[in-house]
């Protein structure tokens, strides 16, 4: 499976468990979606269950909460994460708030499904990475799949989950894993371990972190399509790097963290999103805190560049194999 | 072509000299402090004057409505007309007496604020018969999406005084274990959803809540308001579109009390059209409401409550009333408008009007009245006493310590886990002795 059909698949089996999963969002009802992630599940499950919504991402995410007030769990899908802010009032101060201000009364058992992430020439609002302003926000849960396995076992687990989950899909690797080297000819989900999605129903547990590859040297924490770049540009270094995909990233699996980097004493940290006060800025705040006299380098932190997402020079922008290899080679310096 | 000069002001327009400049209007009330207050421009049609169609006639007949104003009582204390909703004396004490004792509450709670028993109190003065007509009108089991100036709907509903104190004074027995600001009440098991500082967001929320009752194939509907101020918002555009694209069983609610703090409602719109008039670019019912009528306010209430029962959608409901005391007790009125507004609001008080009707009737007496304004007070200082015993704000009766990290996500995660072992760490670091 590629990871349209694991998240198409997850949404399926969640609508036949469970009566109260409803899918609301611009052109995913009839249609199955832009990128086709809900095909064919109005078909099955009615257009009581799955319908299109007005474009209006206050009003999706606004009623969604409504909804999870009455009871239900609505799976609504943001068309793009570059277009989650109009909706951003009703996710950080009710869908986040509402367990804690109410004292349990009422929940937001909603889980936001959007693509996220560059590497796709989608310019400055198809492409950005905003996971830092979700992480930021108490009461919310984040969480980015890098293979169709963990999209699939991940959604069904945030769909179950009873707090508020934001689940960004990255698009560059819906159809195949990317590894940065964007001038070859792109790859697809079959043969791949990642691809192999087992059939029916299994959880892939939130807050916990899958080492994707042991190793000794350092360890490199990332989440996405910055996985498959990584695993890339390590192998071919010949460096025995440990990889963490961080899978969720709150809560974060803070013990595999840093029971690797105690293990390797380095760590390298990778993402798409802009640097400054991205969620990197809080992995190295706490390796060096928690890792400190382990650590026999700096933190190392690669990501996009402190400016909105260009479109043609989308390659100078992206965190690829120059710039990661250029941090690997400073952390192994001394 | 006229070549385009760059204006000599440095506003950077090219400006065509025949032509005049254009200006920008920015809405000034009628009156400020000191002026003197003439209501004579306000259109108030005479009660009974307004149509009462079919609750389930189109959206779009309801548009004169949206202009007119349904009134019931009229000059000389009668119901009369076709909205007039023929209810039993009995029932109309028992709102007469939500009514006062809702304004009971709310002086006590002021006066509260003001001895230092808590931090912030809103008062509904003027507006305490949008609150208990509603109520009585819907289902008990309807679940109300209110803004922070319905507290007559939790009263109207049986809700526990004392409860309402001890959120206010956010002490030991407060429901909301101290974590929100007094009035954003929370009260599920009494069909009102949970109050948020942010304007407006309830709006879409309720229509959800309406849309999931259908999916379900539920009987129940959804009721929001917001104020007049908050229309502006743009939530109320989002579920205004929602709640007419899903036909939801929805009552959207606006609160047109002429002021959203110090701003008059022109602000929101009012010098245009009226609120109500929104409803029908939507596609939905819309009505305009004598907001100090409580019988207007309960038949309008009603006829769209059926409406949205019988599977004919939503209704936006404006009621036109005063905001007869200031924003809060953080606010003061008297900076920005005349004292006078309120003593001369020409739709007069809510009470006064109920009270005066049910004695035209024949089932009620001043002395009656003024008994039972007695009785309400003094069963909120009982409730008061009762709360106060449970402590109040800043006099250390509070939940324990470690409810502060709770039901921020179901469970706690680990970094909320070291937290609240750094919160009490400190708390011990200055208080040797303490235990939570």
């Amino acid at each position: 499976m590629n990871m349209i059909e694991a998240i198409n698949d997850a949404l399926d089996i969640m609508m036949t468990r469970d009566p109260n999963v409803v899918i609301l969002g611009e052109d995913v009802g009839y249609f199955g979606g832009v990128f086709r992630a809900t095909a064919g599940l109005q078909k099955k499950h009615g257009r009581n269950r799955v319908f299109d919504s007005p474009i209006n991402e206050c009003g999706i995410i606004g009623a969604a909460v409504g909804m999870a007030a009455y009871g239900l769990r609505p799976v609504p899908e943001i068309q793009f994460a570059d277009y989650i802010y109009p909706g951003l009032d009703q996710l950080v101060s009710e869908a986040a708030r509402m367990r804690y201000r109410s004292a349990g009364e009422f929940t937001s058992s909603i889980t936001i499904r959007s693509p996220f992430g560059g590497g796709i020439f989608g310019g400055q609002t198809h492409s950005q990475s905003p996971e830092a302003m979700f992480t930021h926000v108490a009461g919310l849960k984040t969480v980015i799949p890098a293979t169709p396995h963990d999209a699939k076992g991940l959604l069904i687990a945030a769909i179950e989950d009873n707090d508020p989950v934001i689940f960004f899909e990255p698009k560059r690797i819906y159809n195949g894993p990317f590894d940065g080297y964007y001038d070859k000819p792109s790859r697809t989900w079959k043969g791949q371990p990642g691809g192999l999605v087992p059939q029916g129903y299994y959880c892939t547990p939130l807050g916990k972190a899958r080492i994707v590859r042991e190793g000794s040297a350092m360890t490199v924490l990332a989440y996405g399509t910055m996985i498959h770049v990584a695993e890339a540009v390590l192998a071919e270094k010949g460096v025995d790097a440990e990889i963490i995909d961080l899978r969720t990233l709150v809560p974060l699996d803070i013990e595999t963290v840093e029971k690797s980097v105690e293990k390797t004493g380095r760590c390298l940290v990778i993402h798409e999103a802009t640097r400054t006060s991205g969620f990197g800025a809080e992995l190295s705040a706490l390796v060096q805190e928690r890792c400190f006299y382990h650590l026999e380098a700096p933190v190392e932190r690669v990501t996009g560049f402190d400016t909105p997402y260009p479109h043609s020079l989308e390659w100078a922008y992206f965190p690829g194999p120059v710039r990661i290899g250029e941090a690997v080679d400073r952390l192994l310096k001394d | 072509m006229a070549e385009p000069t760059a204006a000599a002001d440095g506003s950077g327009g090219a400006r065509r000299a025949n032509l005049a400049p254009l200006e920008l209007h920015v809405p000034e009330p009628r009156y400020r402090p000191g002026d003197v207050v003439d209501y004579s421009h306000l259109e108030i049609p005479p009660a009974g004057r307004a149509p009462r169609p079919d609750e389930t006639c189109p959206a779009s007949e309801t548009w004169p409505l949206t202009l007119d104003m349904i009134r019931v009582l009229d000059e000389d204390n009668r119901a009369i007309g076709p909205w007039n909703p023929a209810l039993d004396a009995e029932t109309l004490r028992r709102m007469l007496r939500s009514m006062a004792l809702t304004r009971a509450f709310d002086d006590r709670m002021y006066r509260g604020q003001r001895q230092g028993k808590t931090s912030f109190y809103m008062k509904c003065t003027g507006e305490e018969a949008i609150s208990v007509g509603c109520a009585q009108a819907l289902a008990s089991d309807d679940m109300v999406f209110p803004s922070y100036r319905q507290q007559g709907i939790l009263i109207s509903r049986g809700y526990p005084l004392v409860q309402m104190v001890n959120q206010i004074y956010s002490n030991r027995a407060d429901p909301l274990k101290g974590r929100q600001l007094p009035i954003m009440y929370s009260a599920r098991d009494y069909g009102f959803f949970s109050i948020s500082g942010n304007l407006a967001t309830q709006f879409p929320q309720a229509v959800g809540w309406a849309m999931a009752s259908a999916i379900k194939g539920d009987t129940r509907i959804a009721t929001s308001f917001v104020g007049e101020g908050s229309s502006a918002e743009g939530d109320f555009h989002a579920a205004m579109t929602f709640a007419a694209v899903y036909n939801a069983p929805v009552v959207l609610n606006v609160v047109n009390n002429q002021w959203a703090i110090s701003s008059f409602s022109g602000f929101a719109g009012a010098e245009r059209t009226t609120f109500a008039a929104r409803a029908t670019g939507y596609g939905i019912a819309g009505l305009r409401v004598d907001g100090n009528d409580l019988l207007a306010v309960y038949a309008a209430m009603r006829w769209a409550a059926d409406r949205a029962r019988a599977n004919m959608g939503p209704t936006l409901i404006e009621y036109f009333t005063y905001r007869a005391e200031g924003h809060s007790t953080s606010d003061d009125p008297n900076a920005y408008r005349s004292a006078r507004e309120a003593t001369e609001w020409p739709l007069g008080d809510p009470i006064t009007r109920l009270k005066n009707h049910l004695i035209q009737l024949g089932e009620w007496s001043e002395e009656r009245h003024a008994a039972m304004d007695l009785e309400v007070a003094d069963q909120v200082k009982v409730a008061t006493k009762e709360a106060e015993a449970n402590g109040i704000l800043g006099h250390g009766l509070h939940h324990p310590f470690h409810t502060m990290f709770e039901d921020v996500f179901e469970e706690l995660p680990w970094h909320l886990e070291e937290q609240a072992a750094q919160a009490i760490r400190e708390r011990q670091t200055k208080w040797p002795e303490w235990k939570d």
